[in-house]
């Protein structure tokens, strides 16, 4: 008698298992399939171009009826099996039961759904089967339809990409920091976003989905943050699970998938299993080469013969619509591990490798990814790259040849060389130009453009220069930023503005940074970069961020730390008073300084104590004096005209005005101010960044003094005769300062580079600049006039103050 | 190794650091990446700066009294500075940090 064989899913993996047992051996079996699906095997892999409307369903139809037919396959769609009845050897689908000598589960998976509220509302769907497809291809033809697309993952991503082929509004939303995170690191993510968003899609980082709304159906979507986002369709892909349901009502043994011994054999021998429901030997599968393999095995178990199934290192070679992505190995994780990066900004290609000894483990690709299957090739091989290492990123093209110095390798580029990608500028016409007369770098920019827009050439158009005109031409010391990149800071300042780089991952990939993402030194500065020219795009980064402006507190050299409460203008009240006193009694507080800036320093806090003493502070009205930023510090100011007999103006009135408009605004460097009631110059403004000599006629204002390691008189930057004029001027002066200098300038720095009769013209002179300068600047307060301390003490951010484990206690217990 | 759960990955952020209070006093646990973390001593060879308050780049960190800068691999101290501070073996795993609790009681006993 021939046995039978029952197939639960015919999904990817048994269509391949099937066609290997058949081709083997047709007769060895009876089969029937089950298939919940309303229809045979097709190449799920292929529903995305299904959705964008390049394919039609009937051509990724792996086994159509004729081939059941004729290999004698009976078949079950649409038929769902609710139980395994292992003791009886029978399966019940819902139209009756079927015996089995051999049983094999091919589940698949089932789509991960996040348990919010609304999930369950018509519109919602996950992205799985043509059902899912059809789904929103239906949705798609409505006029002015909006999706809203749940993970940015390769199935969300996919989803939307084909839902904006259709013409749908697709906002994409991810809960990590970049898109893919799992197989692309932040630069590739980056990358990837940016074409996404060239084709129109939204994206949203860090958004993370509260509710879906509606009442019958769907309609929109509100994020954690209270974003609302409008809907008629919610695609879900965040994820799958294997699908063990049946399995394990079973009684077979479940982890996470249905566990498989090596000839895929579960806990029962009479029963298999394969795909994306089985777990083997701990792991999960999720792309189809691996079930291939495991197909084979499957039918030579099944023909009783022996074999084993290996698990291989896969390639992801991700077909997001359109971007050119390839991911292998394991490029994120575990220590030892040594970076290649390379970048062409001007192609949009970015190249990472990962070696561990002398072997790579990892290889992220985005724009050429040509080279991708040598790369993997190697890390399958564990190929030592010792040898090539030094030309390795270049790939198998460059290898052979001799590692070349930089000079000798620009002296030996043909005349038709590119060397300015975005101009498209050839070796042959700089070497023209500076025959014809162009013997300096500025002179090559403005007859041949070489070099003029993303500057990352500037290197090797000096190069061209050196080797065209040999000894006359001295290569200029470099300036830059810090080891990490050749540019200067004004470079990188003028970079952000210009070709609008909003994000740090954008920074390093256009500007062809030479590691993976900064050091301390250019960091701080990028970040400070990024704030203050897109204050509404960008998010600041506490991890960019000197420990004194991450911790709100200046560190101590014992690891203690002070903290300083502003006082507007160098005013108190006794309540104010009192609580400071309070608050150093209760956290121990060893020192209290009366600063040089007209406040109270209180030195040696415990840092686990921050967020409590900040919070008493707090509750006594005050905020943080910022004593620790690259920001607005201190406003110093006399008694003035109210007390003293000799003052003109309210000093103090308008150095608390000037406080309370300018503070927590951070800037290149910090920035300290003073208003003096007269000249006798109580409050010290002739020696300030920004002083105010009130005089009976109203307002000498003066700029780009020092009394630090340089010590200089401020310069008169103007007179005013009113006290609003005054502020708007001040205010000007801050964001051109915030806009143009240099990390860590002070304005005396900065205005001596930038001449001060420019910055009259700013602020002065030109009105309408003036007033758009304090337009931006009053935006930009928008966002950061906060008090940190208010928010880090709140009992989501206070625990991150003390230590995450404490294992003495742990063993102690 | 016995390895110990001392907590989610995500209470570290990326680019960050967190303590852990040790027999063998404070580890520093540095996330690097997403899925990556290294676990140092916490105390700079140079004048005891505390290593998890520094910037975390690449994977190095830098102190942040007088700006070291380590390897969070070998625990060299990278550059022209001499010295070295003690690292930890650490893994993740669905999304849990590892410890390798005997490396922290060895050092202790010994
Ligand atoms: C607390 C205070 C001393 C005091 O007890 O009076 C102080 C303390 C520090 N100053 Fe200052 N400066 C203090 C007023 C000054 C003044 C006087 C003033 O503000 O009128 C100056 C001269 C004016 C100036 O700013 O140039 C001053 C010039 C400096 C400098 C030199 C800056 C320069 O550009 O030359 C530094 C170093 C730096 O910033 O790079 C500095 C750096 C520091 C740091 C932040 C050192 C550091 O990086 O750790 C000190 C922090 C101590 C702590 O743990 O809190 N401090 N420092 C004063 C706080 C004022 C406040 O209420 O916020
Ligand atoms: C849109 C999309 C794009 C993809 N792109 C790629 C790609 O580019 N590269 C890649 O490698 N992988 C890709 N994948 C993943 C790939 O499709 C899966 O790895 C593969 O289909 C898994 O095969 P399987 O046979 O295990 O499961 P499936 O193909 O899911 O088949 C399982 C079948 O079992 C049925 N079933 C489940 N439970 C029962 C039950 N109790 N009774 C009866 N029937 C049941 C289901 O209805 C289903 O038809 C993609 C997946 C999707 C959805
Ligand atoms: S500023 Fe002038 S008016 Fe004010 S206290 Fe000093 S001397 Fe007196
Ligand atoms: S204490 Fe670390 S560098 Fe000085």
């Amino acid at each position: 008698m021939v046995k039978k064989l029952v197939v639960i899913g015919a999904g990817m993996a048994s269509g391949r298992a099937l066609e290997h047992l058949i081709e083997a051996n047709k007769d060895a079996y009876e089969i029937t399939l089950f298939n919940g699906e309303p229809r045979g095997n097709y190449n799920r892999i292929m529903l995305s171009p299904v959705l964008s409307g390049e394919k039609a369903f009937e051509e990724i139809v792996t086994h159509d009826a004729q081939w059941y037919e004729d290999n004698g396959v009976i078949c079950r769609f649409g038929e769902y099996i609710k139980e395994i009845d292992r003791e009886r050897k029978v399966v019940v689908g819902s139209n009756g039961e079927v015996a089995y000598d051999k049983l094999l589960v091919a589940t698949g998976s089932s789509p991960f759904i996040i348990p919010v509220p609304g999930k369950d509302l018509p519109g919602v769907i996950a992205y799985r089967d043509l059902e899912d497809t059809n789904a929103m291809i239906d949705a798609s033809a409505r006029e002015g339809a909006k999706a809203v697309v749940i993970g940015g993952g390769l199935l969300g991503l996919e989803a939307a990409a084909g839902l904006k082929a259709r013409g749908m509004d697709v906002t994409v939303l991810h809960l990590m920091g970049h898109l893919m995170e799992r197989q692309l690191d932040e630069a590739a993510g980056y990358l990837l976003r940016r074409a996404l968003e060239d084709k129109g899609i939204e994206i949203k980082c860090q958004a993370s989905t509260a509710e879906i709304l509606g009442t019958d159906k769907v309609e929109g979507v509100r994020l954690q943050d209270d974003t609302v986002l409008d809907a008629d369709l919610v695609v879900m892909a965040v994820g799958i699970r294997p699908e063990t349901r049946v399995a394990s009502a079973a009684g077979l043994d479940c982890e996470r998938g249905i566990k498989v011994s090596d000839n895929m054999c579960t806990s029962d021998p009479d029963v298999l299993a394969v795909g994306e429901c089985v777990e083997h030997r701990g792991q999960l599968f999720g792309l189809v080469a691996p079930l291939y393999d495991q197909a084979k095995v499957v039918a030579k178990t099944l023909l009783e013969e022996d074999a084993t199934f290996e698990p291989k290192e896969v390639a992801t070679k991700l077909k997001v619509t359109g971007c050119d992505l390839f991911s292998a190995g394991d490029f994120a994780e575990g220590p030892g591990r040594e970076d290649i990066v390379f970048r062409d900004p001007a192609r949009g290609v970015y190249k990472r490798l990962v070696l561990e000894g002398n072997v790579i483990v990892g290889a992220v690709m985005y724009g050429d990814t040509a080279d991708g299957n040598w790369f993997f090739g190697l890390i399958k091989d564990k190929t030592d790259i010792s040898e090539m290492r030094e030309t390795l990123i270049f790939g198998p093209a460059y290898q052979g040849g001799e590692s070349a110095d930089p000079m000798a390798a620009v002296a030996a580029l043909p005349l038709d060389a590119e060397i300015c990608g975005c101009n498209g500028v050839c070796k042959g016409q700089i070497v023209d130009a500076i025959n014809a007369g162009a013997t300096d770098l500025d002179a090559v920019k403005a007859t041949t453009k070489a070099s003029a827009s993303c500057g990352t050439c500037t290197g090797l158009v000096e190069q061209v220069l050196a080797t065209t005109l040999g000894d006359d031409f001295v290569m200029p010391e470099a300036k830059s930023v810090c080891g990490c990149t050749d540019l200067s800071h004004e470079d990188v300042r003028r970079l952000i503005k210009s070709k609008e780089l909003k994000s740090q991952a954008a920074v390093w990939q256009e500007l062809g940074w030479n590691t993976p993402n900064g050091c301390h030194v250019c960091r701080p500065a990028v970040n400070y970069y990024l704030l203050a020219d897109w204050p509404l795009e960008y998010q600041d980064d506490p991890q960019s961020r000197f420990v004194n402006e991450r911790r709100h507190a200046n560190i101590q050299k014992d690891g203690t730390y002070s903290v300083v409460p502003r006082m507007f203008g160098g005013m108190t009240t006794p309540d104010e008073l009192r609580a400071i006193a309070d608050a150093a009694d209760k956290y121990d507080v060893p020192t209290v300084h009366v600063t040089g800036g007209q406040r109270i320093d209180l030195l040696g806090v415990k840092g686990e104590d921050l967020p409590a003493i900040w919070a008493d502070l707090n509750a006594a009205g005050m905020v943080s004096g910022h004593a620790y930023a690259k920001g607005l510090r201190t406003v110093k100011t006399c008694v003035g005209k109210d007390h003293c007999r000799f003052g003109t103006q309210d000093s103090t009135g308008l150095g608390i005005k000037l406080e309370e408009k300018l503070w927590g605004s951070w800037s290149p460097h910090k920035v300290k101010l003073a208003v003096s009631g007269c000249p006798r110059n109580c409050a010290e403004a002739t020696c300030k960044d920004i002083g105010v000599i009130c005089v009976d006629s109203g307002y000498q204002i003066g700029v780009a003094g020092a009394a630090g390691m340089d010590v200089k008189e401020t310069e008169r930057l103007t007179d005013s005769t009113d006290e609003e004029e005054t502020i708007e001027i001040i205010t000007a002066f801050m964001q051109l300062y915030r806009e143009n200098a240099k990390y860590l300038d002070r304005p005396y720095k900065w205005v001596a580079k930038v001449g001060l009769d420019w910055v009259k013209e700013q602020v002065v002179e030109d009105i309408e600049n003036r007033k758009a300068l304090v337009a931006r600047f009053e935006l930009s307060q928008t966002i950061y006039q906060k008090d940190p301390w208010a928010e880090l003490a709140s009992p989501e951010n206070a625990p991150s103050f003390g230590p995450m484990a404490n294992l003495n206690l742990e063993a102690a217990e | 190794m016995n390895w110990l759960d001392i907590g989610s990955i995500e209470d570290i952020p990326v680019r960050g650091a967190r303590i852990v209070k040790t027999a063998v006093g404070c580890v520093a646990v540095f996330r690097t990446d997403e899925q990556e973390v290294f676990a140092t001593s916490d105390r700079c060879p140079h004048k005891d700066g505390p290593l998890s308050e520094g910037i975390v780049h690449g994977k190095s960190v830098t102190c942040p009294l007088h700006n070291w800068v380590f390897s969070l691999e070998t625990g060299e101290a990278q550059g022209a500075d001499e010295g070295s501070i003690a690292t930890f073996a650490t893994k993740v795993e669905n999304g849990r940090i590892m410890l390798d609790a005997d490396a922290l009681q060895a050092r202790n006993a010994a």
